[in-house]
């Protein structure tokens, strides 16, 4: 029994499957590329077909072509959510860059308490979101929020933070950033020290200053892992769910609670939700190809 | 090391500044938890006292009574359980064999294998949810277990194998070597020799993919309508409208699930980091 992996190459294919060696590792990635073409791949083609039908959540009916992304875009909640979604994505992801950056340069050396600095790391990005949401929102609670008593005492805010949009907007971006800088200064930091230490000696024995070594050395060896961590954190921030959804009681709308609320609870938004979930992967496939293309992120240190 | 940062003189100055803006980190990122806490142990006067006390006056452990004589909370930590400890352990069986033939063995399409595992980490996982639940209604699965399970599976299954991939590389190739001139096979050379000296790498994937499963909010709010299936993650934001302004309850419950976490993380700290950095930064 041969492989359905591809058959589009002729000659070197029997060799390659008749290798027993070969042959062991084909058997031993099938299962979960299997699983992964199944249970992924498979759906989005399928989401894709929906996209371009008359669906509910029971039946598929007419081609209406373009129909429903027609719809999603005279959506204005669809637009409020796009709109959220990307003043939340590049405010976040810009904060916890240049605060990761600053963190991971800050604690590239031998100190004592690492072990606690490293402990403080990992303690948010370990919380599930739903329930740091939760958390935060006790904490912007009207009548018993820390913040919430904080910021009006202090006279920033006036309003209730959990009921205006805009507030709730920005206090998803603080928490967002409180939970994800940590695991990006991680990333960073694990980028840094794989910089050789001589690289600086020589540049300081040149007489480069503190700020040339920083720009023309540190921050272009470091450009690949800053570049695969921002593009983690972006495409996680771009379909960003959970907080939204507990943390403002369902009122503040992203990309995702649009596609959710169109699935999952209105039966006639199914087929605009499921356009708009179409639109959310199109996208962030474009975003992942923009940093691989353009920016030049490398995919794999492979061969 | 330090040539990245010490700038001669006045060193002193500079490692006071250093120590203040660790100080500032740490508290910044305990801080809600502590809060939270503090919130969880106080009388239900005191929590909507203003302004705001900063120690809890009477420490009381009503609100984790509350909380535990919920039958649905009980229920959903069950759920919790099972739904991230079956997904971990399919998830270590099929990402284990696949990593290792990524990591140890030569063969064509490599590069192809690695770009469509590399894909779902970048797949937003909203955008399967529509054909997904279609699917799953046909079969019959939604409200089980099962529903949770198969979707984790596939989206924990690229951070499994690309971690592990990290873990099985850095063995030494001799070994099989070895085990192959003594007449092992693949297959066994695999299980007798890497499984058991990758025993820690695969201990800390676990500890990942367990994290991961157990903090896995999307799907089970998408599949799960019926709280004798649904996880914390999706139990605990509904006490909002359950406890109304028992925030005490809200907050207890919201600490019971993240001490956990904390705990393992603070036990395995070390490894989680070189787990996790193995999979971002090699991959």
């Amino acid at each position: 029994m041969t492989t359905p992996v591809k058959q589009k190459k002729r000659s070197g294919l029997k060799e390659e499957f008749g290798n027993p060696e070969r042959r062991t590792a084909y058997y031993m990635i099938l299962p979960a590329l299997f699983i992964i073409l199944v249970v992924a791949f498979y759906p989005i083609t399928y989401s894709l077909y929906l996209s371009f039908h008359q669906a509910n959540i029971n039946a598929v009916g007419n081609f209406v072509g373009l129909q429903n992304y027609i719809l999603m875009f005279q959506n204005t909640e669809f637009l409020d959510g796009l709109r959220n979604t990307l003043i939340f994505t590049v405010i976040s992801v810009f904060f916890e860059f240049i605060i990761g950056l600053a963190i991971a340069l800050a604690i590239n050396r031998a100190f004592r308490g690492r072990g606690l600095v490293r402990a403080a790391i990992l303690v948010p990005w370990a919380f599930p979101t739903v329930i740091s949401a939760v958390m935060w929102r006790l904490m912007f609670q009207d009548q018993v929020g820390i913040i919430q008593y904080a910021a009006t005492s202090l006279g920033v805010i006036s309003d209730p933070i959990l009921s205006n949009q805009t507030l709730l907007l920005i206090g998803a971006i603080l928490v967002d950033t409180w939970k994800t800088t940590p695991f990006m200064a991680l990333l960073i930091l694990a980028g840094l020290q794989t910089i050789p230490g001589e690289v600086y000696e020589a540049a300081r024995v040149d007489g480069a200053s503190v700020w040339q070594r920083f720009f023309r050395i540190t921050l272009p060896l470091l450009k690949p892992a800053i570049l695969v961590a921002v593009l983690f954190r972006t495409l996680d921030a771009y379909r960003i769910y959970d907080l939204f959804w507990a943390m403002s009681n369902r009122e503040l709308e992203s990309l995702s609670t649009f596609v959710y609320k169109g699935v999952r609870i209105s039966q006639l938004n199914f087929a605009v939700g499921n356009a708009a979930s179409v639109f959310i992967f199109i996208t962030a496939f474009a975003i992942a190809i923009f940093f691989i293309k353009v920016l030049g992120m490398q995919t794999s240190t492979e061969e | 090391m330090a040539a990245a940062s010490a700038s001669g003189g006045g060193r002193t100055l500079n490692s006071a500044l250093f120590y203040v803006f660790l100080v500032v980190f740490v508290l910044v990122s305990v801080f809600p938890l502590v809060w939270i806490f503090k919130m969880s142990i106080v009388t239900k006067a005191e929590l909507f006292e203003s302004p705001p006390t900063i120690l809890p006056n009477t420490p009381t452990g009503a609100s984790y009574g509350t909380i535990f004589a919920d039958p649905s909370f009980q229920k959903a930590l069950i759920n919790s359980t099972i739904i991230a400890g079956v997904t971990t352990v399919i998830c270590l069986f099929f990402g284990a064999i696949a990593a290792y033939a990524i990591a140890r063995l030569r063969f064509r399409f490599k590069s192809i294998v690695m770009t469509l595992i590399l894909a779902i980490s970048f797949f937003p996982a909203v955008a399967i949810i529509a054909p997904l639940f279609i699917q799953f209604r046909r079969i019959g699965i939604i409200d089980t277990y099962l529903a949770a399970i198969v979707p984790d599976v596939v989206f924990a299954l690229p951070l499994t194998i690309w971690i592990l991939v990290a873990f099985f590389k850095e063995l030494p190739f001799d070994l099989e070597e070895a085990a192959k001139i003594d007449g092992a096979t693949t297959i066994q050379a695999f299980r007798m020799v890497i499984v058991p000296l990758a025993a820690p790498g695969v201990f800390t994937t676990a500890i990942l993919t367990f994290i991961f499963a157990w903090n896995e909010f999307l799907f089970a709010n998408t599949f799960l309508f019926d709280d004798s299936t649904q996880p914390v993650t999706v139990v605990i934001p509904n006490f909002a409208t359950v406890y109304t302004v028992d925030y005490g309850a809200q907050a207890a419950a919201a600490v019971v699930v993240t001490v956990p976490l904390v705990i393992m993380v603070l036990i395995f700290q070390r490894r989680i980091v070189s787990g996790l950095t193995a999979g971002a930064v090699k991959g």
